[in-house]
C-alpha cells in the first residue's frame, strides 16, 4: 500500500542573524492512511516547524525548506506552486493549532469560520456552509449547536474553541490532520475528552492524523506509530510498541525515565537526563545528544549517527546498536 | 482540639475565600460573589508534602495564596505553628514569613530582571536580618547557589542569561534561603521542558529530605503531585472533594471525579494503555458565578443519580481504615 504522505530527506532551515538554524535536518517518515501517527520532542526540537513544512508555512524569511520532498497523494507538494498549496491546505491537509484562542478570528462568528474553507474549497453557500456546521458542531459535541454556530470566539471557554477548531478542520473532510499539541493548553480532564473526540472523529472520517506533542502519554494511548525527534533529527521511530517496550535510543529511554508515572506505586527516584537542550546555533558535534548521553563513547563525538534499521520498521540513530 | 499540637505545622479551618463581582463604573456595586475556596479544612504536618489538585480555577492557587497570608481570606482560620495568622498584624506576619516561603509557576515572571541571581537569593536574608556582614552574605548565597544545584561562578548574572531550569532553581534557592518551615509550590514545574521538569523534581523532593521542610503542593497533573506527595487533596469548585495518602488516593480512589482525573492522565506504556478504563468526563467546569446546586460535580458525574446529590451537599467522611476522606453521597 502506498503511503499517504511521505516525507523524505526533509530539512528547513532559518538564516538569522545570529546564524544558520537548521531547525529541521534530513528527516523522512510516512503515514498511511486512517493511521495514527505521533511526532515527541521536547519544545525547541524542531516538530512544530516540521509540521509547518508539510503545509508550507513556515515564514520566510527567515525560514526556508532547503531540500526534500513531500508526497501527499502521489504529488510532491514542494513542487506545487502558491495556487496548488492552497487547494491543499484547509481542504486535504488540515491543522489543529495549540492556542485555539490565536487560531480562530475574535471578529468572525464560530459559525462563519467554519464555514469559511467549505466555501472555498467545496463551493458551498453561505447557507449551506452554516446548515453544515451546525452538523460539525454537534460531532465535536458543542451543547446547543444551532444556536453557537452564530456565537463569536471570546464566548466558548479554552476546551470549547478547541473543538471549534477541530470541527473547522473537520469540514472538508481532510485525508490528513495535524495536531500540534492540540491540548497542551488545556486541563487534563478536557484533554482526554478532545483526544477521545480526535481519535473517534478521524476513525468515522477515516482521516490519518499527526499528532505532535513532548507528552508520552499522549502518544502510548493514542498513536499507532512514533517518531522521536531531537535538535532537529528524527532519532528513533516504529511501533509504538516498539518505542517503549525495544528502545534504542538513549534520548528515548532517559525521556521516558524523566517523566513521573500514575502506575508506579513505590516512591521511585525519577532520572533526569542531565544538562540542556541543545542550543540549535552551537549544536555538539557528532550525535547531537552525546553531551548529555550517559553511554556516549569516542565515535559519538566526531560522527554523526543515521538511523539504522533494527527489526523491521523500527529504526534508531546511535551508535550504541552498531557494534 | 481548639489548642492545635505541635505536630501540625499548619491548619486550615473552614477556609472561605469570596470574591466580590462588581457591576458599575462609577457606584460599584456587589452583584454576586465567586466562591474561590469555599469552606476547606486540612492540615499539613512537618516535613510532609501535600499534593493539592484540581482543574484550573478550581481553587487551588487561591488556597496557597491565603495560605500565606498574600490574602485576607472572608472567613475561616489558618493555624501555623500553632498559632491563628488569620488577620494578623503586618509586622507580626512579616516576621512569620520568615518561616513560609513560595516557589512560582513562572520562571520568567517570578524574578526581578534587574537584579541579579546572588541578590536574588540574597533579598529573603537582607529582610529578614539574618545576615550581619557582606562576606557572609556572599558565603550564604554561595552555598545556597551550590544546594540547587547552581555553579556560584554565576551570581553576578541577571535571569535572562539563564535557561527555564536554572531560573526555577533560583526561585527555589530563594525560597530556601531564609530556612522555612513551609514552601508552598505553585505549579513549580508545570512551565518546564519534560527532561528538566524531572531535575527540579528532585531537586525540591532532596532538600525536603535534608532540611525537613514542608510543602503544600500545588498542581493540575495528577502524575507528578503523586510522584512527590505523602497525601494528596483533590479540590473541585473551591472545595476538597478527597483528600488521602498518595498510594490510597491511586489504589482506592473513592470520588467520582478523582477516578475521572486518574484515567485523564494517560500512561506513558501502550500496553497498559490498551486495557486501561477511561472514564472520560462530560462537560466542562460550571460556571463559578453560578454553581451546580447540591454536589457541585453532580452535572458531569457519570454515577449521580439520586435527587440526594442534586439538593444536598455531601461532607467529607472519614472511611474506613481511616485518614482517607470523601465528600460524595454514593458509596
Amino acid at each position: 500500500m502506498e503511503p499517504l504522505l511521505e516525507v523524505k530527506n526533509l530539512s528547513t532551515h532559518f538564516f538569522t542573524d545570529d546564524g544558520l538554524i537548521k531547525a529541521v535536518d534530513r528527516i523522512s517518515y510516512d503515514i498511511y492512511e486512517g493511521e495514527t501517527v505521533g511526532l515527541v520532542g521536547e519544545s525547541g526540537c524542531g516538530k512544530s516547524v516540521s509540521a509547518l513544512s508539510l503545509l508550507r508555512l513556515v515564514p520566510n524569511p527567515p525560514g526556508k525548506i532547503v531540500d526534500g520532498e513531500i508526497f501527499f497523494e502521489g504529488r510532491d507538494l514542494i513542487k506545487l506552486t502558491e495556487d496548488e498549496m492552497c487547494q491543499v491546505r484547509g481542504n486535504k491537509m488540515a491543522m489543529i493549532f495549540q492556542e485555539p484562542m490565536n487560531t480562530l478570528n475574535p471578529v468572525r462568528t464560530i459559525g462563519w469560520q467554519i464555514s469559511e474553507p467549505m466555501e472555498i474549497h467545496r463551493g458551498m453557500s453561505r447557507e449551506e456552509g452554516l446548515k453544515k456546521s451546525v452538523q460539525l458542531l454537534t460531532d465535536v459535541k458543542i451543547p446547543e449547536p444551532a444556536a453557537r454556530v452564530n456565537a463569536y470566539p471570546h464566548l466558548f471557554s479554552g476546551g470549547m474553541r478547541q473543538r471549534a477548531v477541530i470541527a473547522m478542520g473537520l469540514g472538508c473532510n481532510p485525508r490528513l490532520i495535524i495536531a500540534d499539541e492540540p491540548t497542551t493548553a488545556l486541563d487534563v480532564t478536557t484533554q482526554a475528552q478532545l483526544l477521545e473526540l480526535m481519535k473517534n472523529l478521524t476513525r468515522d472520517y477515516k482521516t490519518a492524523l499527526l499528532i505532535i506533542t513532548h507528552n508520552l502519554g499522549i502518544v502510548a494511548r493514542y498513536a499507532d506509530r512514533i517518531n522521536v525527534m531531537y535538535a532537529g533529527r528524527i532519532i528513533e521511530k516504529g511501533t509504538a510498541k516498539d518505542i517503549f517496550k525495544n528502545t534504542r535510543h538513549p534520548y528515548t529511554e532517559r525521556l521516558m525515565a524523566s517523566v513521573p508515572r500514575l502506575d508506579y506505586d513505590t516512591k521511585k527516584k525519577l532520572v533526569p537526563i542531565e544538562g540542556q537542550p541543545p542550543d540549535f546555533l552551537n549544536i555538539p558535534s557528532g550525535c547531537s545528544f552525546h553531551p548529555r548521553c550517559v553511554y556516549a563513547f569516542d565515535r559519538c563525538r566526531v560522527e554523526t549517527p543515521e538511523l539504522i534499521t533494527i527489526f523491521e520498521k523500527h529504526e534508531a540513530a546511535c551508535w550504541r546498536n552498531v557494534k | 482540639m481548639l489548642n492545635n499540637s505541635n505536630q501540625n505545622l499548619v491548619e486550615v479551618r473552614d477556609l472561605k475565600m469570596h470574591f466580590p463581582i462588581t457591576t458599575g463604573w462609577m457606584f460599584k456595586k456587589t452583584s454576586g460573589y465567586v466562591k474561590a475556596v469555599d469552606g476547606i479544612s486540612f492540615q499539613i504536618a512537618r516535613g510532609e508534602i501535600l499534593g493539592l489538585v484540581g482543574e484550573s480555577g478550581c481553587g487551588k492557587t487561591t488556597t496557597g495564596r491565603v495560605l500565606l497570608q498574600l490574602e485576607q481570606p472572608t472567613s475561616g482560620h489558618i493555624f501555623f505553628e500553632g498559632e491563628d495568622i488569620t488577620g494578623m498584624k503586618e509586622k507580626p506576619l512579616r516576621a512569620l514569613r520568615k518561616k513560609m516561603q513560595m516557589i512560582f509557576q513562572d520562571p520568567y515572571g517570578s524574578l526581578n530582571p534587574r537584579m541579579t541571581a546572588g541578590e536574588i537569593i540574597g533579598e529573603p536574608l537582607q529582610i529578614h536580618g539574618m545576615i550581619d556582614s557582606k562576606s557572609e552574605y556572599k558565603e550564604k548565597v554561595k552555598d545556597l547557589m551550590v544546594t540547587v544545584g547552581l555553579s556560584p561562578a554565576m551570581m553576578e548574572r541577571y535571569p535572562h542569561e539563564f535557561s527555564g531550569g536554572q531560573r526555577q532553581r533560583i526561585g527555589v534557592a530563594r525560597a530556601l534561603s531564609v530556612r522555612p518551615a513551609l514552601i508552598v509550590c505553585d505549579e513549580p514545574v508545570s512551565a518546564l521542558d519534560v527532561s528538566i521538569q524531572a531535575q527540579i523534581i528532585n531537586l525540591l523532593e532532596d532538600l525536603q529530605e535534608k532540611f525537613n521542610i514542608a510543602y503544600l503542593f500545588i498542581a493540575h497533573d495528577l502524575a507528578v503531585v503523586k510522584h512527590i506527595s505523602n497525601r494528596i487533596a483533590v479540590m473541585y469548585m473551591g472545595e476538597i472533594v478527597e483528600i488521602a495518602t498518595r498510594a490510597d488516593l491511586y489504589r482506592n480512589p473513592l470520588h467520582p471525579y478523582t477516578r475521572s482525573l486518574l484515567s485523564a492522565i494517560p500512561v506513558p506504556d501502550p500496553e497498559i494503555e490498551a486495557q486501561r478504563e477511561h472514564m472520560i468526563l462530560e462537560g466542562e467546569v460550571p460556571s463559578p458565578f453560578n454553581p451546580p446546586s447540591g454536589c457541585k460535580f453532580h452535572p458531569r458525574c457519570p454515577i449521580a443519580d439520586s435527587p440526594h446529590c442534586r439538593e444536598e451537599k455531601p461532607v467529607l467522611v472519614e472511611m474506613e481504615g481511616g485518614n482517607h476522606w470523601v465528600a460524595c453521597h454514593l458509596d
